[in-house]
């Protein structure tokens, strides 16, 4: 695997002297978020593998072109699994792609983001230079945390060559409920029932219903469905269908925006909606206007991204100045050179 | 990367005087906000971390984030460096003040601005202490999950700056996974709001950036954290080992059980014995090793999971197995966890808290070495810490008024920390390196990745004023610290004092 970094470390090199951007890709499943897609491939898939899994560290690592479904195969068959449930997107994702975009799943307001998840990466920056942040332990507050940087940064900061992450034991049992009502009832209701001590792992507001997950032990997850009622439904499809965005709500939606907000926002009126996360995500299809939608995010103490698009568009997300700069240097920091990715994220950056 | 002359320097002065600077200061602080009579300053002369001290410059204690933003300014023009104070509980140093700067307590800034039950946030100042927010949220049934030892005297502000942990954070994550946003004002006077109300923020992920950054990016003004619902219910079981080997086996097993429980912790027979000279929690004195292991969810959970524990428990060789009845009995067996600090601290009158973090595996050989090394340096050590999440605390014990004996605890450390990096771990999992392990980074870290820290640094404080001399080394204090220093094991006359 040595001779694969070597490879990745001339065509960064080579890529920085020309100052060409570079396109650090796995399978491409994520090529649809984001303004350009300029450069050469630098296919990560060369790189596979998983590096190290002791079940009873509840720390898993595995080299970046490693095919997401291989590491949940591996974590399955110790009971364990990737908490954030992240989507895939596409058959071949790959676990770097998978935590360089930072996407997390409907577990996500209960356990935590790909990002909480990180706990070190192994990286190339535009020099080529090999570099290890974080590690692979619980708790570690060394140095800056760069590691949980790189989650979301879509390649436009580093290579990720190898990622550690914290994982953990599945729920012993899962249960889905329906129940009928209106949006501002849904909202109210996760936000309320989120306030309990219940085993929630997902919540998802969609066609005048409410779907709830329930995660833990057997007798806890009987014990709140006795309490909350609802509609048993069986197995885990709606669930994929919402992560893996597979849903008939996200057929032909021309745009798709993502509001991430205070949970308790009241319904925006922005266009058919839907809600997970106890509401503090929305997903909204159709072709909203770009300026209402940031006004309307930020109004709910959030914002807003453009996060599928059928036109070419001049942003995804909104910064205010003092945050833009500061990206902005960020970047120019860690890639002054500007070959990674550069202006996937950003028209400035 | 940075270019070499962005490194900051470690010995950074101010271009003003310190006349002018207490003239500048007392036209945006009130009068006694502003300290700058040496008897006045003493107070402020360490933290935590008790064996270093320093007189600033002057103390500034602002009352709110506009006056908070306007120090800053006084002191980026002045060219004057800046260190942050929460409550000085830090262990590593990084709130020791630099003879040559301001000290900018937060402690005026406590209030709790607004808690939210339905959205389960709570806005903050930063001098609120931890377990004022668990306290004030209580009433909605609701509470916030790190909780530091320290947690009834150490501010959310320095929780924030050292990603600080806490027993509960196996299961519900360190400061950086419970936190939404902070509002937070870099050396130029800029205010900017990092992350939001959502789960997610536009662009880079500046909040685990600055989490932890330990007062050299910026200042912490306003913080917005998660409010998780209180359990229903909470047991502890208590587990005597009379072999640390079997009891860092219990500790694998359980989590190989597929178990998290809500805290995992556990102590050696020194510590034990000090605690129970101290507050008598009930150890039991004779064991080797404790372990106290917490469940906690709805009744049906910790039924099932207590019962799950104790099995292990058992199987794994215990001698004991102790389960609490009740909340009286429950919290009487943590505080003995929660006041090992302080109970070693009154048998030898100093001590150094380490903090390296390994791979939960290591355990028993990593605490078997530092037992040997005991003897190689003459100092005792207690070990009291977080099991579950392999982050250490050695407790080596020294009296500070004996130079060769401080000389002595100080090389006792550097060795623990280096023998975590050995062993695939860290120098540090909650504690920050401030002033205490700033050589270790040189052993953790490679050029390469100080370059990188050295960049970030730059992005947000290119004179180099905040917290001066702390957290990432120089290039050039590396290099000195390499050229005399002999990896522990490989150093033959352990003893001689070098240099
Ligand atoms: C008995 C005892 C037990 C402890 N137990 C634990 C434990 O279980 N887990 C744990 O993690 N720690 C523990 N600690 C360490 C310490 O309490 C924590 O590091 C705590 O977060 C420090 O908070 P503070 O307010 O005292 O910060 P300070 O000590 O005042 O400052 C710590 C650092 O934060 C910076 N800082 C402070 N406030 C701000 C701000 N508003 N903005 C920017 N920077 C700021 C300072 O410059 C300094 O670098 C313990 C300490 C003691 C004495």
């Amino acid at each position: 695997m040595s001779d694969v970094i070597q490879q990745f470390q001339e065509t960064i090199r080579s890529a920085a002297t020309r100052r060409a951007p570079l396109r650090i890709r796995g399978s491409g499943s994520k090529d649809f978020y984001g303004l350009h897609l300029d450069g050469d491939i630098l296919d990560t898939r060369a790189y596979s593998g998983i590096v190290e899994y002791e079940a009873t560290e509840l720390v898993f690592t595995a080299r970046a072109g490693t095919p997401l479904r291989e590491v949940q195969e591996a974590l399955a068959e110790n009971g364990q699994t990737l908490p954030f449930e992240p989507p895939h997107f596409g058959p071949d994702a790959t676990f770097g792609g998978c935590i360089a975009a930072g996407f997390s799943g409907p577990r996500r307001a209960y356990q935590g983001s790909a990002r909480d998840f990180v706990l070190g990466v192994r990286m190339l920056n535009s020099s080529g230079e090999d570099l290890r942040f974080g590690g692979q332990v619980m708790k570690n507050v060394a140095g800056y945390d760069v590691s949980r940087l790189m989650a979301g940064s879509f390649g436009t900061l580093g290579l990720v060559l190898e990622i550690s992450v914290k994982v953990l034991p599945g729920p012993e049992v899962e249960q889905t409920l329906q129940f009928g009502m209106d949006e501002s009832a849904a909202i109210e209701a996760m936000n309320r029932w989120a306030g309990q001590p219940l085993p929630l792992s997902a919540t998802c507001y969609v066609d005048k219903s409410l779907y709830v997950r329930l995660s833990g032990a057997a007798s806890a997850v009987s014990a709140a469905q006795k309490k909350l009622g609802g509609d048993a439904i069986e197995g885990d499809a709606f669930w994929y269908s919402v992560r893996e965005q597979t849903h008939p709500f996200f057929a032909d939606a021309k745009s798709l925006w993502r509001l991430s907000l205070k949970s308790t926002s009241a319904p925006l009126a922005l266009g058919p909606t839907l809600s997970e996360w106890n509401g503090s995500l929305r997903w909204i299809t159709g072709a909203g206007e770009l300026e209402r939608m940031y006004a309307s995010a930020v109004s709910a103490n959030g914002h807003a991204t453009l996060f599928r698009s059928g036109d070419d568009v001049a942003a995804i997300q909104q910064l205010d100045i003092g945050m833009l700069t500061l990206n902005k240097k960020l970047k120019q920091a860690l890639d002054p050179e500007g070959i990674f990715g550069p202006r996937r994220l950003h028209a400035l950056f | 990367m940075g270019k070499p002359e962005h490194f900051p320097s470690e010995t950074a002065k101010p271009a003003i005087s310190k006349a002018e600077l207490v003239r500048r200061l007392s036209s945006v602080l009130p009068e006694a906000s502003l300290l700058h009579e040496e008897e006045d300053l003493r107070p402020f002369e360490c933290d935590g971390l008790t064996a270093y001290r320093k007189i600033p410059l002057v103390v500034a204690l602002p009352e709110n984030e506009r006056q908070v933003q306007a120090v800053l300014e006084v002191c980026h023009r002045g060219r004057v460096p800046v260190v942050f104070r929460g409550a000085g509980t830090g262990l590593s140093g990084g709130a020791l003040p630099y003879e040559h700067g301001v000290l900018l307590g937060l402690s005026k800034l406590k209030n709790i601005l607004d808690i939210d039950p339905l959205a389960r946030i709570a806005r903050v100042q930063p001098g609120v202490r931890n377990a004022a927010i668990s306290e004030a949220a209580s009433v909605h049934g609701l509470y916030y999950a790190p909780d530091p030892s320290s947690q009834i005297a150490c501010s959310i502000g320095g929780n924030v700056a050292e990603n600080s942990g806490g027993v509960h954070c196996l299961k519900y994550g360190l400061t950086v996974h419970n936190i939404m946003k902070v509002r937070f004002i870099t050396i130029d006077g800029e205010l900017l709001e990092i992350g939001g109300e959502g789960f997610d923020a536009p662009g880079y992920d500046l909040l685990a950036l600055v989490t932890g950054s330990e007062g050299l990016l910026g200042v912490v003004t306003e913080i917005t954290v998660k409010l998780l619902p209180s359990p229903v219910k909470a047991q502890v079981v208590l587990a005597a080992f009379d072999d640390i080997g079997k009891a860092a086996d219990a500790v694998a097993n359980i989590i190989g059980a597929g178990i998290v429980p809500a805290g995992l912790e556990m102590m050696d027979k020194k510590a034990t014995g000090a605690v129970e000279q101290f507050i008598g929690a009930g150890y039991p004195l004779d064991a080797e090793a404790t372990l106290l292991c917490e469940s906690d969810g709805t009744e049906e959970e910790v039924a099932d999971e207590i019962s799950r524990m104790t099995d292990v428990l058992n199987t794994a060789g215990a001698t004991e197995v102790r389960i609490s009845r009740n909340e009286a009995e429950r919290l009487k067996l943590w505080a003995g966890r929660k006041s090992a600090f302080p109970a070693v601290g009154r048998i030898q009158p100093d001590y150094f808290c380490l903090d390296g973090t390994i791979p939960r595996k290591q355990l028993s050989n990593v605490l078997k070495r530092i037992e040997e090394m005991e003897t190689t340096f003459n100092l005792q050590c207690a070990n009291v810490f977080h099991a579950g999440d392999g982050n250490l605390h050695p407790l080596v014990m020294f009296d500070a008024s004996d130079d060769d004996q401080l000389h002595r605890a100080e090389k006792y450390g550097a060795a623990i920390l280096e023998l975590c990096v050995e062993v695939g771990g860290t120098i540090t999992g909650e504690h920050g390196v401030g002033i205490e392990k700033i050589n270790q980074m040189c052993v953790q870290f490679q050029t390469r990745e100080l370059n990188t820290f050295h960049a970030i640094k730059f992005v947000f404080d290119e004179h180099g004023l905040l917290n001066p001399g702390k957290a990432v080394p120089t290039l050039q204090r590396c290099a000195e610290f390499g050229a005399m220093h002999v990896h522990v094991g490989e150093e033959k006359f352990p003893d001689l004092p070098r240099f």
